[in-house]
C-alpha cells in the first residue's frame, strides 16, 4: 500500500465540546458568586476558596498517582468541586475544615465509587454535608470576625433563613432586596441571588444547563411555601416567599448543584420529575425539618432517587406509536 | 407555515460551500473496472457473462439472485477478465465482475417507451431490468419498494431530496440540472399508486432547489415541493416520512405500513431512465470533496471506477490528508486503500486533513445527556453504549437498542468523545445475528 490512511467507525466528525470545557466553564460561571463573596466578606473568604481547590485538584492527582491511574486533574471536575465546597461554607470556618471536606468529597464520594462520571452523590455537597454531621457548630457559625470583615451587616449569629424560621417575616428582617443583592449572612457563594443567576445565565446562554431542573425545582418549591402559607392560616405573604426562594442555598442549589451532570436523570422527563422531587423535598426540610437550611439535605437524597426516577420515566422510543410490536 | 422537521438531531458545519458551485464534469476511466456482485440489500447478483467474452455498455453482467435483488450492468465497452473477490469502500471482500475498459464506450441498444404504453407491472418490470436500487445509500432494490402489498393503500410518495450529509452536493446538482428528470421519474411512480400523492423533501440551505422545484410543478397535480428544516439527519427515512406526514414508523416497520414510499432523488431520476429511455443504472454523480481535496467538486463517472482515480480525475489529493471517506461524515466509510470501485449506492468522496476521531482525547461518560437530546431514536445513547460494552443483550433490548438508525448524532455530540454509535452499531449486528439462528 504507498499510503496509510485513517480508519474508524463513523461519525468522522466530532463536536468541539469536550469534559474538560464544560467544567472550565461552570467553575467561570462561579465566579460572580465567588467573587460577590470575597467582597462581602472579605479576604478571608478567598483564602477559603483557594484552600478549597487547591486541595481538591491536590487528593485527585493524589488519588490517581497512588492507584497508578491516568491523571484526570486536567478535566477541570476537581476544580469545580472544590470552588462549590467552598461557596457553601461559612466564612468563619478553620482552614482544616476545608481540606478536611475535599478529601471526603475527591476520595470517598468520587474516586472510590470510580471517578468522574461514577459517582452518585454531587461531592461537592456531599462533603458538605459531612462536615455539617461532624462539626455542625462550626458549619454554622457565621460570625465574622472584624480582621477581615467584608461588607456584610450583621455581625454574628442567625442567617435570614433561621431568623425567619423562628419569628417569620417581621419588621426586623432582612430586607428582601439585601436577600437579592447578597448582602446578608449565608454561606460564601449562597447570598447573592443577583450573582448566582448571572452565572446561571452564562451557563444557559453556552446550553451547558437548561431550565427544566432549575426551574421545576424553584417552581415547585415556591408553589408549595405559597400552599403552606395558605393552609397553615399565615396568609400569603411576598416577602416571606420570597425570603425563601432568595434567603438560603436554593439558588445556588437549583442552579449549581442540582443540575450536576453526573447525579440527576439523563432523560428530559425524568429531570422533569427529578426537579419536583427536590422542591418538594427542600420545602419539607426547612418548613417542619430542624434546621432551617434544606437545599443539600434534600439535592443528596435527589441523587439517592434518581435510578428510580429514570426507571419510571423512560419513554418508548421514536416510532413506538407506530403498530407492529 | 412552520419549517417541517422532527425532534432531535445537530447542527454540524456542513461543508457544503467547497464544491456545490463547480460544474459537475463528466469522466471516463481508462483502467479496468470492477462491480461487486453485492450492490444492494438483498441477495447478490448472479454473473450471466464469461471470461473473454466482449461486452457493451449498458449490458446486463449479472442477474438478480433472488426476489430481493438486482441485475448488475456494465457501464463500459470491453472484455471481461474474470469474476474475483474484490475491496470495496465498505472494507469487506465482495466477489466482482472485473472488466477491461476498451475505452470506446460503445453502448447497448436501449428501448425507450412512453409512460401512457406502459402497465403497472411493465413499469416494474422495467425498473427491475435496469438495476435501479436505493442510491441514496442502503441499495434496497426499488422495484420491490415500489411493488408493496396493497399499493391503494400508499398515500404518500416522498421523493428525498434533504441531502442532510454534510459536504455532500451530488444531490444537490442533480435537483439543480436534471429537476425534470426527478419530476418525471415521480410521475412514474405516482401512476402505479393511484391514491397517492407525491411531495419532494428539500432542505432549506437548498433554496434555488426549493424554487426551482416549485416552479416546475406548479401546473403539475398531485405533486408539491415540501420545505424542510436544514437539520441532520433530516433525511433518514423515518425522520423524513414523521416530518412530511406526522407519521412514525419504528425498527419493525416499512415506510409502506403507514402509507409511504420513500426514494432519493438520485433514485427517482434512475426510474426516470429506466422506465423511459430503457437505460440501467450506469453513472453516479460523486462528490469529491473536503478539505484535503486540491480542487472540491462533482464527478460523473461511470459506475465501477476505481476511487483513486476518480480523486485523481477530480484534480487529486492533497499530501496533508489523513482520511478518505465513502460517503458523508456522518454515517460513510472510511477507507484504508483506494482501490475500491464507486457502485450504485456511492455519493461522494470525502478527503479529510484531519482526524477528528483519533485526535479526541476519550474521557469517562459524565452523564449530561447531550446524547439524550440530539437522538431522533430517541433512545438514551449513553446507556446503550454501556449495555454494548458489557454485552448485556437482554437490557439493550429492553432499552430500545435496536430502535438506533446509526445516524451517528451521539458520537458526534458527545463531549467525552465515547464512541456511541460505534458500540451501539456492533450490538445491534450481534443482536441481529443471534436473532438469525433462532
Amino acid at each position: 500500500m504507498s499510503q496509510m490512511l485513517h480508519v474508524s467507525s463513523n461519525p468522522h466528525v466530532r463536536d468541539k465540546m469536550t469534559t474538560g470545557t464544560i467544567m472550565k466553564m461552570v467553575a467561570a460561571a462561579l465566579l460572580p458568586a465567588s467573587v460577590f463573596g470575597i467582597y462581602n466578606f472579605g479576604f478571608r473568604a478567598l483564602l477559603i476558596i483557594a484552600v478549597s481547590i487547591v486541595s481538591s485538584v491536590f487528593f485527585e492527582w493524589l488519588y490517581d498517582r497512588l492507584m497508578h491511574k491516568k491523571n484526570t486533574v486536567t478535566d477541570f471536575s476537581a476544580v469545580v468541586t472544590g470552588l462549590l465546597l467552598a461557596l457553601n461554607m461559612p466564612v468563619s470556618i478553620p482552614l482544616w475544615m476545608p481540606v478536611l471536606g475535599s478529601a471526603f468529597a475527591i476520595i470517598v464520594v468520587k474516586q472510590l465509587f470510580g471517578g468522574l462520571g461514577q459517582n452518585f452523590m454531587n461531592p461537592a455537597l456531599a462533603g458538605r454535608c459531612f462536615l455539617m454531621i461532624s462539626f455542625a457548630g462550626r458549619m454554622t457559625d457565621f460570625a465574622v470576625s472584624d480582621k477581615f470583615r467584608g461588607v456584610v451587616d450583621a455581625v454574628t449569629g442567625a442567617t435570614p433563613l433561621a431568623a425567619l424560621k423562628e419569628n417569620g417575616f417581621t419588621e426586623g428582617s432582612v430586607p428582601v432586596l439585601n436577600l437579592f443583592l447578597g448582602n446578608t449572612q449565608g454561606t460564601i457563594g449562597e447570598t447573592s441571588a443577583l450573582a448566582i443567576l448571572l452565572g446561571a445565565a452564562i451557563l444557559l446562554a453556552f446550553k451547558i444547563i437548561d431550565l427544566k431542573i432549575p426551574l421545576t425545582y424553584i417552581g415547585t418549591f415556591g408553589i408549595f411555601i405559597t400552599c403552606y402559607m395558605l393552609f397553615s392560616g399565615m396568609g400569603f405573604d411576598i416577602n416571606y416567599l420570597l425570603t425563601h426562594l432568595f434567603g438560603g442555598g436554593l439558588m445556588l442549589g437549583a442552579w449549581f448543584m442540582a443540575t450536576d451532570y453526573v447525579t440527576t436523570p439523563i432523560t428530559p422527563r425524568g429531570q422533569l420529575v427529578y426537579g419536583c422531587c427536590l422542591g418538594i423535598m427542600t420545602a419539607i426540610f426547612r418548613l417542619f425539618g430542624g434546621s432551617a437550611e434544606g437545599v443539600s439535605y434534600a439535592i443528596i437524597f435527589g441523587n439517592l432517587l434518581v435510578p428510580v426516577i429514570e426507571r419510571v420515566t423512560r419513554t418508548p422510543a421514536f416510532g413506538k406509536g407506530g403498530k407492529k410490536a | 407555515m412552520g419549517l417541517l422537521t422532527f425532534k432531535g438531531g445537530i447542527h454540524p458545519y456542513d461543508g457544503k460551500e467547497l464544491s456545490k458551485d463547480s460544474p459537475v464534469e463528466r469522466y471516463l476511466p481508462k483502467g479496468n473496472l470492477v462491480f461487486p456482485l453485492s450492490q444492494h440489500i438483498g441477495a447478490p447478483a448472479v454473473p450471466v457473462v464469461e471470461k473473454g467474452e466482449h461486452v457493451l455498455a449498458g449490458q446486463k453482467i449479472a442477474d438478480a439472485g433472488g426476489f430481493v435483488s438486482a441485475p448488475i450492468h456494465s457501464s463500459v465497452s470491453g472484455t471481461v477478465k474474470g469474476v474475483e473477490m474484490h475491496l470495496t469502500a465498505t472494507g469487506s471482500m465482495v466477489n466482482s465482475i472485473v472488466i477491461e475498459n476498451d475505452g470506446l464506450y460503445e453502448e447497448a441498444e436501449f428501448t425507450a417507451a412512453r409512460l401512457e404504453d406502459l402497465s403497472k407491472q411493465d413499469i416494474l418490470a422495467r425498473i427491475k431490468e435496469a438495476g435501479v436500487v436505493g442510491m441514496g445509500g442502503a441499495g434496497f432494490p426499488t422495484h420491490v419498494k415500489l411493488a408493496p402489498k396493497e399499493p391503494d393503500k400508499i398515500d404518500y410518495v416522498l421523493v428525498n431530496g434533504a441531502e442532510c450529509e454534510p459536504y455532500l452536493t451530488s444531490d444537490y446538482k442533480r435537483m439543480l440540472n436534471e429537476p425534470e428528470k426527478i419530476i418525471d421519474g415521480l410521475r412514474i411512480m405516482l401512476t402505479l399508486f393511484d391514491n397517492a400523492k407525491g411531495y419532494i423533501c428539500i432542505e432549506d440551505n437548498k433554496p434555488d432547489c426549493i424554487a426551482k422545484m416549485q416552479e416546475l410543478v406548479k401546473e403539475i397535480p398531485r405533486i408539491e415541493v415540501k420545505a424542510m428544516m436544514t437539520k441532520y439527519p433530516q433525511g433518514g427515512e423515518r425522520l423524513l416520512i414523521y416530518a412530511a406526514t406526522g407519521r412514525e414508523i419504528n425498527s419493525s416497520m416499512l415506510p409502506a405500513d403507514v402509507g409511504c414510499v420513500v426514494d432519493n432523488v438520485d433514485t427517482v431520476c434512475a426510474i426516470s431512465n429506466a422506465v423511459l429511455l430503457g437505460r440501467p443504472v450506469m453513472n453516479k454523480i460523486i462528490t469529491v470533496t473536503g478539505e484535503g481535496a486540491r480542487s472540491p467538486k462533482n464527478i460523473s463517472v461511470p459506475t465501477g471506477t476505481d476511487m483513486a482515480e476518480v480523486i485523481e480525475a477530480a484534480g487529486g489529493m492533497k499530501d496533508t490528508a489523513v482520511k478518505v471517506i465513502a460517503g458523508g461524515p456522518m454515517m460513510g466509510f472510511a477507507m484504508y486503500d483506494l482501490h475500491v470501485p464507486c457502485i450504485k449506492t456511492t455519493s461522494a468522496c470525502l478527503c479529510l486533513e484531519k482526524d477528528e476521531v483519533s485526535d479526541a482525547e476519550q474521557t469517562a461518560c459524565i452523564n449530561c445527556g447531550r446524547c439524550v437530546s440530539v437522538c431522533p431514536g430517541q433512545v438514551i445513547p449513553a446507556r446503550l453504549a454501556t449495555f454494548a460494552e458489557h454485552g448485556d443483550m437482554e437490557s439493550f433490548q429492553k432499552f430500545d437498542g435496536m430502535e438506533c438508525c446509526e445516524c451517528g448524532c451521539c458520537s458526534y455530540v458527545c463531549p467525552a468523545k465515547r464512541p456511541l454509535t460505534q458500540s451501539i452499531k456492533s450490538m445491534r449486528k450481534m443482536v441481529l445475528a443471534s436473532r438469525k439462528k433462532k
